[in-house]
């Protein structure tokens, strides 16, 4: 297996701050809005996004929520290995809010119509987005695509990207896999 | 990946640890769920469950239903006081006419002990044991388990004491079974003609003395006398049992430490138990009837995840 950096810990730096940028654009002061993580790998992201937010652009107040889509998944029983469940952690009511919703990766865009499906259960929400850091085009199986992309990639089927936060693996960076 | 390593939940017997730590780390977000504003999730829309119930049941059959339904499962019910059972038909032939009907999961309650082993071995669903006459009571046990974790925060080196009518109780030794295997220490308490002549072969031990049991332990887990088990009188009256071994503010007020008291019901007030223990802030039993539903979830779950299209 082959491997190249997609993105390295100073590219990914500058991205989020541009995707911060772009949130503040469109949601103000984010009195109205909520930025809701997709578990488990969604969480980082969505974390580092609330952290640039609250300490750099000092938004006040700014909800940030877990939100777990095992049980709401369209490949139950499909897959030769179960997924283990994450928590949720949502302490507030969604109705009548924009949402962000937010994932490492934007693949077949599966998990993002899971999660829309679940954060339904949490209320009507007036609007959702979507954020994304790598965007894998052509390989969507659903009509979704990101409102806030970090890097849009041309990755074929064979290769895989990899999202490393240094919560996990010591050093921020993306790579490009090929399984050959 | 984690799954349980059977392929039925006939009785706790037949489970080892991580197959309870799975389903508690399970019914930890199922919890999560019945306390969101919708109470529900998709992932069972294409299973379909029977609720077989030859014997009486309210707690656990509402139990077993609700779980289902928040699972987003199609369910039928049957209940043997109003089917062809009446009419001389048997086990396998009952449950194979309901499985033509393509059910995927068969939850049973049944008088007769093995009664789900015997069918686990005839048919093809996924069978969850709802109690066999005297053996097991598996979702019992681990709601019980789940509740005693939740309160005290592990069952490890805890001391539990059963209290009651352990001859005729499956929930007894369900309970004996989920906390040995999880590091708890075991004893039973009731009359000598209410204990089996072996239980001490499962390596719990016995005492008759209530007050002493209840100083012993953290734990008491009250269970009542199972009339309707009995063909010949086991104590002099139920006054009498309930002097002895029925669980009172006095006693509790005796004992220099605050113990939390269990029963999987229905309760008899003022029999093994009285209504100001039973409501009392020591009690954790409307906590049991709430983590049942999450714990039912959680087997029925993993249960359907083995199921393959």
């Amino acid at each position: 297996m082959s491997s190249k950096v997609l993105l390295n810990s100073k590219e990914i730096e500058i991205i989020l701050h541009r995707l911060a940028c772009q949130l503040i654009e469109n949601h103000n002061d984010f009195s109205n809005t909520v930025l809701i993580g997709l578990q488990p790998r969604g969480a980082y992201l969505a974390k580092r996004i609330k952290d640039i937010l609250t300490n750099e652009y000092h938004i006040k107040d700014l909800k940030l929520g877990l939100l777990d889509i095992t049980f709401y998944r369209d490949d139950f029983r499909r897959r030769d290995s179960p997924i283990d469940a994450s928590s949720t952690k949502i302490d507030f009511l969604i109705e009548d809010k924009n949402v962000v919703l937010i994932d490492d990766v934007l693949f077949s865009g599966r998990s993002i119509r899971s999660g829309l499906s679940a954060i339904n259960d949490f209320g009507r929400p007036k609007l959702v987005e979507l954020l994304v850091l790598i965007d894998r085009r052509f390989s969507r199986h659903l009509p979704i695509q990101p409102n806030y992309r970090g890097r849009q990639v041309d990755a074929i089927n064979q290769e895989k990207v990899k999202v490393c936060w240094k919560e996990t693996h010591k050093k921020d960076v993306v790579y490009l896999e090929h399984n050959s | 990946m984690k799954q349980l390593s059977v392929d039925h939940l006939l009785g706790i017997k037949y489970l080892n640890k991580n197959d309870i730590d799975l389903i508690f780390e399970t019914a930890d977000h199922f919890k999560e769920v019945i306390n969101r504003p919708i109470k529900k999730v998709p992932s069972l829309r294409d299973i379909t469950i029977a609720n077989l119930f030859f014997e009486n049941s309210t707690r656990t059959k509402l139990s077993f239903e609700l779980a289902e339904k928040r699972l987003s499962a199609d369910i039928i019910n049957f209940s043997a006081s109003q089917s062809s059972v009446k009419k001389g038909e048997t086990l396998i032939d009952t449950v194979n006419n309901i499985l033509s009907m393509k059910v995927d999961i068969v939850v049973m309650r049944h008088p007769n002990v093995g009664a789900g082993v015997f069918l686990s071995k005839h048919v093809n669903a996924k069978i969850i044991n709802a109690g066999d006459g005297t053996h097991e009571h598996p979702t019992q046990a681990l709601l019980d388990s789940y509740s005693i974790r939740e309160k005290l925060g592990s069952v490890k080196g805890k001391k539990i004491v059963i209290v009651g009518d352990i001859l005729h109780s499956r929930v007894a030794l369900s309970n004996i079974f989920a906390l040995q295997l999880q590091g708890a220490e075991v004893k039973v308490c009731g009359p000598t003609t209410l204990i089996p002549k072996y239980i001490t072969s499962l390596g719990v031990t016995v005492e008759t003395n209530l007050k002493k049991a209840l100083d012993w332990c953290d734990v008491a887990n009250v269970l009542r006398v199972q009339h309707e088990r009995m063909d010949v009188k086991y104590f002099p009256s139920t006054r009498e049992y309930t002097q002895l071994f029925g669980i009172n503010q006095q006693v509790l007020d005796s004992l220099d430490k605050n113990i939390v008291i269990m029963h999987p019901g229905p309760i008899n007030r003022g029999v093994e138990i009285t209504s100001d223990v039973a409501d009392s802030n020591n009690s954790i039993i409307l906590n049991q009837v709430e983590n049942g539903v999450a714990v039912r979830m959680a087997v029925i779950y993993l249960l359907a995840q083995q199921i393959k299209r």
